[in-house]
């Protein structure tokens, strides 16, 4: 067995030494950020979710959320664990204070949110959407509905959920066709969504749910989308939750993995809806939050990654298998072994690089936030909007890759359902498809953030990269020597890539789209090549006044990442470069060809 | 009502504990560090109290290095009103912490002391005791159930054939078992408001407390590793072997 511990050390490092803490803290409304404060809330997160949250994750995965007579009933344990998380205020941390939040950085909650991720997913996945549809009432709601849903939001008292997909709109949202009709006040709303999460439970007094839906009028297409506030029980004079609206759950989902959150069938039958912002601009709200929900999902595949992990690194040092290759004698635990090492390894390395991409990405969205300075804002917003898809896509991708190593590590007690290592992989294998599926953050990341602005971020950034390669060139320490060399490669592979999708985009779009996905992770190797190199150098620095085991721990780490990680970046050059004939190279019919 | 309430920073309880190479003590550097669990207990006590209306104030007190300030944050934080921090890097044993407490007694004059009945490093189980003797105050130890009425406490004991419920006169020493109660969760406003509550820092010299050591430590060895266990065949053997190997019928 083996219970959740936050790698507080691996979190602190990465606040301090990577991610600067020390000058977020210094941006405007954060002076609370400081460092005794975070460390205090990382504690007390840590053992919250170690206590509350981790012990009800296999057990909820195996009972599940049911449906009964249009009621979804969460599993044992889920109501009183959600009750304990909103009294300890919790759900308030990312908000303003204004609304009742707590006001920290982005950078504070992600770590705090990536414990809530790796001890429970389907837990915390009730709490992200309701975090969601407040920051969609934050964006554009009127004064009225903000004052009507956000405190017991934000308290957690009533949750949000997110209605986008419907049967035949999922990637492609210009198809939404639910029904808006305009009354005096408001409006009736009239369709069917699906894949609903936390669509109907049984964890808080009311549900609010964000709908995209059209009204009659409105034009064709994502120019006539718009968003709506859709309650479960709509709020009376007092404010409380009142009668019943015609919002109502037809099914729920059962599913490879997050077996504890429900999926459901959202069916609005009239139902009474209140307009966010203006009509027809329901997409573009939904596209300035998309960086938030996205980067959320990201952190989802770095926090599976961590647990999934854990639990290997535990097994392995249990398991009695085999003799030690040189000294021979008794049976040994596996983890002597150069390939279950190597295992272990690649999910530890990785799980840090993702990390530590992700903190320094929230850290840029702090500053493109609330530096004040204007240029600064644009620069970091730039650099948010380039990685936002790589912390996504990558992170999800390699979580599951991940995962699945730790069902390796275990041997076949990985693929019986007891261990719970089944289940990380289970439960990884929705990140890399809602909130935009890899191909779709691959597009967007070689269409709209490198190709349509002649890869002008990307390549400001990959000057950023040749000048810390230079920097790597001055240490002597062989580790770093080594993953010098191999990240040369690797940003060399980024620079052709960028080279390459921009020039052909210009004439047809469709082989830098071909190659998108392998770019994507490329660009997140190399990314984390990038932060595992600034997290060696930093630690060869501190070495002396340092925790000694942590550090050198670390630069092995990154070392072990250019040997085994970083290398894959020329040759996914190649696929990026010269792969995209094979792609397309069939007809249609060719794929029956066989049959 | 002013309640005091000692709080000890100790290795966590999650933590596998190490002895030193040198076997002059156990390994605490890069160790997580808590609060002691029985101290938590005390203070959760404390802040019920104060939450029933009883007490009126709690301030929570530690001996020891600068980093035991961290612990008396996470008790502002549990709901204390405010810190002491009795800072010294010397060998603190029982005697001496008892002595240290007995002259912030003297300053804070509170009503109740209440503490953990021992802490989980050295399990030494005194402090309570002596400072009790040294104020020349009733105690009541292992407490269970805490009770206060106008001038005294009831106190439910846990004793080896059972409960005991004893009522002892205020001021007074309360030590606390694992079943008193069950401490909170820390709540995320909390730990942002008790950055802003006192801790003030005073030192041995200050309260005139000599703490040199009065005891000796030897030598700190592992327990020794459990042996393989054997399997008998039935029940006739197993009785022959607790009478005759483990002679212990
Ligand atoms: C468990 C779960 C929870 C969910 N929660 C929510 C929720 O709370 N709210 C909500 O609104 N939705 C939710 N969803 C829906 C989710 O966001 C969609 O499933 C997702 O966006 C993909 O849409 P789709 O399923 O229609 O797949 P499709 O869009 O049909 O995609 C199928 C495949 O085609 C690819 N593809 C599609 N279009 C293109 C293109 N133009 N170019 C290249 N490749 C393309 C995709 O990458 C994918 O591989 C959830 C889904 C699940 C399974």
């Amino acid at each position: 067995m083996s219970a959740y511990v936050a790698p507080l050390k691996d979190m602190r490092f990465v606040l301090n030494e990577l991610a600067g803490l020390a000058e977020v803290a210094k941006l405007p409304r954060f002076e609370e950020a400081t460092p005794d404060t975070v460390d205090a809330i990382l504690e007390e997160a840590s053992k919250f979710a170690s206590e509350v949250l981790d012990p009800i994750n296999l057990s909820g995965d195996q009972e599940g959320s049911k449906l009964s007579g249009g009621e979804v009933r969460t599993p044992r344990g889920f109501r009183d664990a959600y009750r304990k998380f909103c009294d300890g205020g919790w759900n308030a941390l990312p908000f303003e204070h204004e609304w009742g939040g707590q006001g920290l950085p982005r950078l504070v909650s992600t770590p705090v949110q990536e414990m809530w991720k790796s001890s429970n997913l389907s837990f915390s996945l009730c709490p992200l959407l309701t975090q969601g549809a407040v920051e969609a009432l934050l964006l554009r709601g009127s004064d009225a509905l903000k004052q009507a849903y956000l405190p017991k939001m934000i308290e957690g008292r009533w949750t949000g959920t997110m209605n986008l997909t419907e049967p035949q709109a999922g990637s492609d949202l210009s198809l939404v066709r639910t029904r808006a009709e305009r009354r005096a006040s408001e409006y009736l709303i009239s369709g069917q969504k699906i894949f609903i999460t936390y669509g109907e439970h049984d964890l808080a007094d009311n549900i609010v749910h964000l709908v995209l839906a059209r009204t009659p009028d409105a034009p064709e297409g994502v120019k006539g989308i718009s968003l709506f506030v859709v309650p479960k029980f709509i709020p009376d004079a007092d404010g409380k939750a009142g009668r019943r609206n015609s919002a109502r759950c037809a099914s729920i989902e059962h599913k490879l993995g997050i077996h504890a959150s429900p999926t459901a069938v959202m069916v609005y039958d009239q139902a009474v809806g209140y307009l966010v912002g203006e009509e027809n601009r329901g997409l573009e709200y939904m596209f300035i939050m998309m960086n938030a929900a996205r980067f959320a999902v990201g952190l989802e595949g770095v926090a599976i990654a961590e647990r999934a992990f854990q639990r290997a690194l535990a097994f392995s040092r249990e398991r009695l298998q085999g003799r030690d290759l040189v000294a021979g004698g008794k049976t040994v635990p596996i983890i002597r072994h150069p390939d279950v090492r190597r295992m272990l390894m690649l999910m530890k390395s990785q799980a840090e690089a993702m990390r530590a991409l992700a903190y320094t990405t929230a850290a840029a969205m702090d500053f493109a936030h609330k530096s004040g300075n204007p240029a600064e804002r644009r620069r970091h917003q730039a650099y948010v909007d380039l990685m936002i898809p790589v912390v996504k896509g990558w992170s999800t991708e390699t979580g599951i890759e991940i995962a699945s190593l730790g069902v390796q590590v275990h041997g076949g007690m990985g693929f019986v359902e007891e261990t719970g290592a089944a289940q990380y992989l289970r439960d990884a294998r929705i990140t890399t498809i809602y909130e935009g599926t890899t191909g779709i953050q691959a597009m967007d990341l070689v269409g709209r953030k490198i190709a349509r602005e002649g890869g002008e971020t990307a390549k400001e950034w990959i000057a950023q990269l040749k000048q810390f390669e230079a920097q790597l060139s001055k240490s002597n320490n062989e580790n770093l020597v080594a993953l010098r060399s191999q990240f040369a490669a690797g940003v060399q592979a980024l620079a052709d890539c960028v080279e390459f999708i921009v020039a052909s985009s210009a004439k047809d779009p469709r082989p830098a789209f071909a190659g998108a996905v392998p770019f994507l992770k490329l660009m997140g190797i190399v990314a984390g090549g990038w932060q595992m190199g600034r997290a060696a150098l930093a630690a060869e620095r501190t070495l002396q006044s340092g925790e000694r085991s942590f550090l050198e721990a670390k630069i092995a780490t990154a070392r072990f990442y250019a040997d085994h990680v970083l290398v894959q970046a020329p040759a996914l050059r190649n696929t990026v470069v010269n792969g995209a004939a094979g792609v397309m190279a069939l007809s249609e019919d060719q794929f029956l060809a066989a049959y | 009502m002013k309640i005091l309430v000692s709080v000890k920073r100790v290795v966590d309880f999650n933590v596998k504990v190490r002895v030193k190479a040198d076997g002059t003590g156990v390994e605490t550097a890069n160790v997580k560090m808590s609060m002691n669990p029985f101290d938590e207990i005390a203070l959760e006590e404390a802040v019920r109290l104060k939450e029933a209306g009883v007490a009126t104030e709690i301030v929570v007190v530690s001996c020891g290095v600068q980093a035991c300030q961290e612990t008396l944050r996470t008790a502002l934080a549990i709901g204390a009103d405010r810190a002491i921090l009795v800072n010294t890097d010397a060998e603190l044993q029982p005697l001496a912490v008892a002595k240290l407490l007995k002259a912030v007694s003297e300053r804070e004059k509170p009503q109740l002391v209440i503490m953990g009945k021992q802490a989980i490093d050295d399990d030494a189980n005194q402090t309570g005791q002596m400072l009790a003797a040294l104020l020349g105050w009733p105690q009541a130890t292992f407490a269970s159930k805490i009770r206060l009425e106008a001038d005294r406490a009831v106190v439910t004991r846990e004793v080896d054939g059972g409960l005991e419920t004893d009522a002892i006169k205020l001021p007074a020493v309360v030590t606390t078992d694992l079943r008193l109660n069950e401490p909170r969760y820390v709540t995320l406003p909390n730990i942002m408001k008790a950055k802003k509550k006192a801790l003030e820092v005073l030192t041995p010299d200050a309260l005139g407390v000599d703490v040199t050591p009065r005891l000796t430590t030897l030598k700190v060895v592992e327990p020794a590793k459990r042996k393989a266990g054997v399997k008998v065949a039935d029940a006739k053997a197993l009785v022959d072997k607790l009478r005759n190997d483990a002679k212990v019928i």
